[in-house]
């Protein structure tokens, strides 16, 4: 099945090219236009969906090797090439689940140049799909950097008030990281004379350059993560970006952070990865403490959901940096199960917010009286958020603080204290948002879900239940990969 | 070699030359330019470029003009810009009721000049080409007569430009005396195992009058004057070829005449790269005036073409000549955007002039939106290519601090050309626009998908071209 990545990953291109072409049917900007560029931008994700559900079926469970490779000759020695292991290919998949949703979540909320909005969209599918397939470093710069172009216009046209501002620190914090990056990719190139990801992961770089080259790549995934202290660009960018622009920020681009740690830090830079496990410790744990706490003082529903992915964040890069199998499972674990429960928390707020057009929690407040169906789903991802046993959230906390646990007693310790700061942020908004009696007389007509809104929560439920009953749904995937990646950091630093 | 054997080294000169003065003649009796005019003179370029790279290679009038793979390259990518200003030029003028038939044969004769800059061999054919194309661009900028900012653009060019060729010449003389020759073989003999401070005060002195031509800091400041002063079109212009002549000429100069004094002359090609990136950057930031800004932009982006020079090996000139073709693309193609803008008559040149321009006119605006991020270096696009030879180039030879630096200089610009795409698609427009000219639309829009996606497939054919080119300068 060689091929069937880069039909995956330009799949949403072919519905670009339909929603172009539908200004011969219908002039653009008309609401029959819109109607069907949605009708078209569904379609074309749903069948990107199901060609990665395809390959995900066809995907050898048993060997840590590049599967579905293609391999072509470019210019100036590098290759258009393509390939998913067992690290990359959920996030594929993730990428895939969640777009027809964002789309779906997106149909009534944007009033105006839907038709863009939905181009934009379908490109930045395409562009995080090819990140998570690239299999040469330039390749994956390309879809890297392209994809700040999508977001920069999702959140600069269809944003909230602040939105210009939001839209450049976004723009700027992260292009600034990715230009070092830049830099080290092409130090790389210099020295092996490829760049090719899975040769450049067996080639052997001096200790000394291992150091600078981490730490370009660091820049770059840091900011991407975010990681306490490069986080702050992630609250205003949500709070400003519409609901499905916040689900796909949360829901996939962070993981591009975490993602990159595993591919290149780890395997190219393993002596480095370990000299500076301490320092990304130190941080993960900051972001998981302090950005706990800033959470608990928001006021606004975005920028505190926005905090507690910062912190979720923390275990991940906790996990990826603990060198063991525990510590890596969690942390892919970890990622793809915020994907579902923050991508359906800020689909939560959208909810709220199509109806009020406030996300301040101070208006807000017994919710459940008026939206019952509303404050069920609430909860449920709201415990996923705090991690509950049960839910796909205590399955990924857990093992990223038992791997940092054989690799820090101390960090796993002050980490485990997050686990409660979440509940106690958490619990606190969900009380002041849905508990109680209504006091606010605009709130006493808000209506409950509407059939649309179920059937996106659906597959969110659906998907945070089943990976927290059933993990080993991921973990067969993962495994025989993260063995390989673990085997190889550790005989590398001899650990 | 025999006088024949010689000419035929220079036949796309002869040509240029032979066919500017025809067309002087035609003019001097038609005396109004039309289609056929311009056509004529676009197929000169035509012939020129075939002859360039059909014609034979060698060193002809005693080593004073050089037709190789470079001086190859470097015509047909100078007289391919020259043939797109003159069909953009042309019918801007005649709306504007500047119906002069000089226009075109000024184009011919500045790609004659700059041709002779790629073929320099020596330091009077350097001089002379340097002149030539500098006289006619000098005109150029100022043939809107009527317009007092052209004619201001024009003198100031004129001025400048007329002491940075004395700050050639005052070198030039101090390199002939101290080497003995003007040719640049000889000067690389006198050179080899070590300059003497008289030769290397006069290389100093040839380079910064080169570096006004190129317009790098500390020699740029006539740049914003006069690309904001001149036409629209004929900055279409300005800002593409002679840029890549000056910077053929320069590594010419230096990779054959200075070889062995690379180490000396990368530093102050590192200097000039830095600061020209640094100005380019910051002053950008300020500026409200597009064609302004642009100038900015331009100085910003000589920098990293200098920093790909200032590797100093065959893989730097590489990625200088990757680097101007691209951004030739890229400046040729924003100011048809802004040639072919204008609201009530009046042209559109400050950046709140583009407000909601993506309402009015998508294409233009995507267009324009392509070449700003192109220029920001935002993969995929054309600029992103541009820096990525030369930073690998940089960095493989040792530059890797330099490099970082250039780097976080392009984000620090990246916000000018983020604020420009911000005023096209997110503010509320700022009124209907005028019908865009064919001509002008058609040159923006096919140029703008030259940047993306064509690069992709391009950048196969000019990757070899560029890297043979390089390989004539003969740096190790």
């Amino acid at each position: 099945m060689t091929g069937i990545l880069s039909l995956i990953t330009y799949a949403p291109l072919a519905g670009v090219a339909a929603i172009l072409a539908l200004r011969f049917v219908a002039p653009s900007g008309s609401p029959r236009s819109a109607e069907l560029a949605k009708w078209i931008a569904l379609v074309t994700t749903l069948v990107t969906l199901a060609l990665s559900l395809v390959m995900l079926g066809l995907f050898d469970r048993t060997t840590a090797d590049f599967q579905f490779v293609e391999d072509f000759a470019w210019f100036a020695g590098l290759h258009y090439r393509m390939g998913v292991d067992g690290i990359s290919v959920l996030f594929v998949v993730l990428t895939a689940f969640l777009m027809p949703l964002c789309i779906a979540a997106s149909w009534r909320s944007i009033e105006h140049r839907i038709e863009e909005y939905l181009i934009a969209f379908l490109a930045l599918e395409t562009l995080v799909i090819g990140v998570f397939c690239a299999l040469d470093l330039i390749l994956f710069y390309l879809f890297f950097e392209f994809g700040l172009a999508p977001m920069f216009l999702i959140i600069g046209v269809w944003g909230g008030k602040n939105r210009v501002y939001a839209a450049f620190k976004f723009f700027l914090y992260t292009l600034l990281g990715s230009v070092l990056m830049l830099a080290a990719v092409l130090g790389m190139i210099g020295i092996t004379g490829t760049s090719s990801i899975p040769e450049l992961m067996t080639y052997d770089f001096g200790q000394e350059i291992q150091i600078w080259l981490w730490l370009a790549f660091f820049a770059s995934f840091a900011v991407k993560m975010p990681m306490w202290p490069v986080h702050t660009w992630l609250p205003d960018a949500h709070v400003e970006a519409p609901t499905a622009g916040s689900v796909i920020l949360a829901g996939v681009l962070l993981k591009m952070g975490g993602y990159g740690f595993m591919r290149f830090s780890l395997p190219m830079f393993p002596d480095a990865s370990a000299y500076f496990t301490p320092l990304v410790f130190a941080l993960s744990v900051i972001a998981i403490v302090y950005t706990s706490l800033v959470a608990f003082r928001q006021t606004d529903i975005k920028k505190l959901i926005a905090y507690s992915s910062v912190a979720h964040m923390g275990f991940v890069t906790l996990g990826i940096f603990s060198g063991n199998a525990q510590g890596e499972q969690g942390a892919i674990f970890q990622m793809v199960s915020h994907g579902l429960i923050s991508g359906a928390l800020f689909l939560c707020v959208g909810v709220v917010y199509d109806r009020m057009h406030t996300r301040e929690i101070a208006f807000y407040g017994g919710l459940v009286n008026r939206m019952p169906w509303y404050a069920a789903i609430f909860l449920l991802f709201t415990m996923g958020n705090v991690g509950l046993p049960g839910t796909s959230g205590f399955v990924g906390e857990i093992l990223t603080m038992t791997g940092a646990y054989q690799a820090s007693t101390w960090a796993a310790i002050v980490a485990a204290s997050g686990v409660i700061l979440s509940a106690v942020y958490a619990l606190s908004l969900y009380r002041r948002v849905v508990f109680g009696e209504i006091t606010n007389p605009a709130l006493a007509e808000i209506k409950d879900l509407n059939w649309r809104e179920v059937a996106i929560f659906a597959p969110l439920i659906i998907g945070t239940l089943y990976l927290g009953i059933y993990p080993a749904a991921v973990f067969d995937i993962t495994q025989a990969s993260v063995d390989n990646l673990v085997a190889v950091y550790r005989a590398a630093t001899g650990g | 070699m025999n006088f024949s054997a010689d000419l035929s080294l220079a036949l796309p000169e002869v040509i240029l030359a032979v066919g500017a003065l025809a067309l002087l003649v035609w003019g001097a009796f038609q005396s109004r330019a039309n289609m056929v005019f311009s056509l004529a003179a676009v197929a000169l370029l035509v012939a020129a470029g075939a002859a360039a790279v059909l014609g034979p290679m060698g060193r002809g009038f005693s080593g004073g003009l050089i037709a190789d793979q470079a001086s190859a390259f470097a015509k047909v990518a100078i007289y391919a810009a020259s043939a797109i200003a003159i069909p953009l030029g042309q019918p801007w003028f005649q709306r504007r009721g500047v119906n002069n038939f000089e226009f075109p044969i000024l184009i011919v004769l500045a790609a004659l000049g700059m041709g002779m800059m790629a073929s320099a061999g020596d330091l009077i054919s350097l001089y002379i080409g340097v002149e030539l194309h500098s006289l006619a661009l000098y005109v150029l900028a100022a043939i809107h007569r009527d317009n007092a900012k052209a004619s201001e653009a024009g003198l100031k060019y004129f001025v400048l430009g007329a002491l940075s060729s004395g700050l050639l010449l005052y070198g030039a003389s101090l390199i002939y005396g101290f080497a003995g020759s003007t040719h640049f073989d000889i000067i690389a003999q006198s050179v080899e195992g070590g300059a003497n401070v008289g030769v290397l005060f006069g290389l100093v002195f040839l380079i910064c009058g080169l570096a006004f031509k190129i317009s790098a800091a500390p020699f740029h400041m006539w740049t914003p004057d006069v690309y904001e002063g001149a036409p629209t079109p004929v900055v279409a212009f300005f800002g593409a070829a002679p840029k890549m002549a000056a910077m053929v000429l320069l590594a010419r100069v230096l990779a054959e005449g200075f070889g062995g004094a690379a180490e000396q002359w990368a530093q102050i090609l590192v200097i000039v790269a830095l600061a020209s990136v640094a100005v380019g950057a910051f002053a950008g930031l300020v500026q409200t005036n597009l064609k302004r800004l642009w100038a900015y932009s331009s100085i910003a982006n000589i920098g990293y073409a200098v920093l790909g020079l200032a590797s100093g090996d065959a893989a730097g000139v590489q990625a200088m000549l990757v680097f101007m073709v691209l951004y030739m693309v890229d400046v040729t193609g924003f100011f048809a955007c802004l040639a072919a803008l204008s609201r009530d008559g009046r042209p559109m040149e400050t950046i709140s002039d583009m407000a909601g321009l993506f309402k009015e006119r998508p294409g233009i605006a995507l267009a324009m939106s392509a070449f700003a991020l192109s220029a920001l270096g935002l993969p995929p696009f054309s600029g992103f290519w541009a820096k990525f030879y030369v930073f690998k180039a940089a960095i493989g030879a040792g530059l890797g601090v330099v490099a970082v630096i250039a780097l976080v200089g392009s984000v620090v610009a990246a916000f000018y050309y983020l604020r420009l795409i911000k005023v096209m698609w997110f503010d509320a427009s700022a009124g209907a626009t005028d019908t865009p000219p064919v001509e002008a639309r058609v040159i923006a829009l096919s140029l703008a998908l030259f940047t993306f996606p064509v690069v992709l497939v391009a950048l196969v054919f000019i990757d070899p071209l560029a890297a043979a080119a390089a390989a004539a300068f003969g740096l190790a």
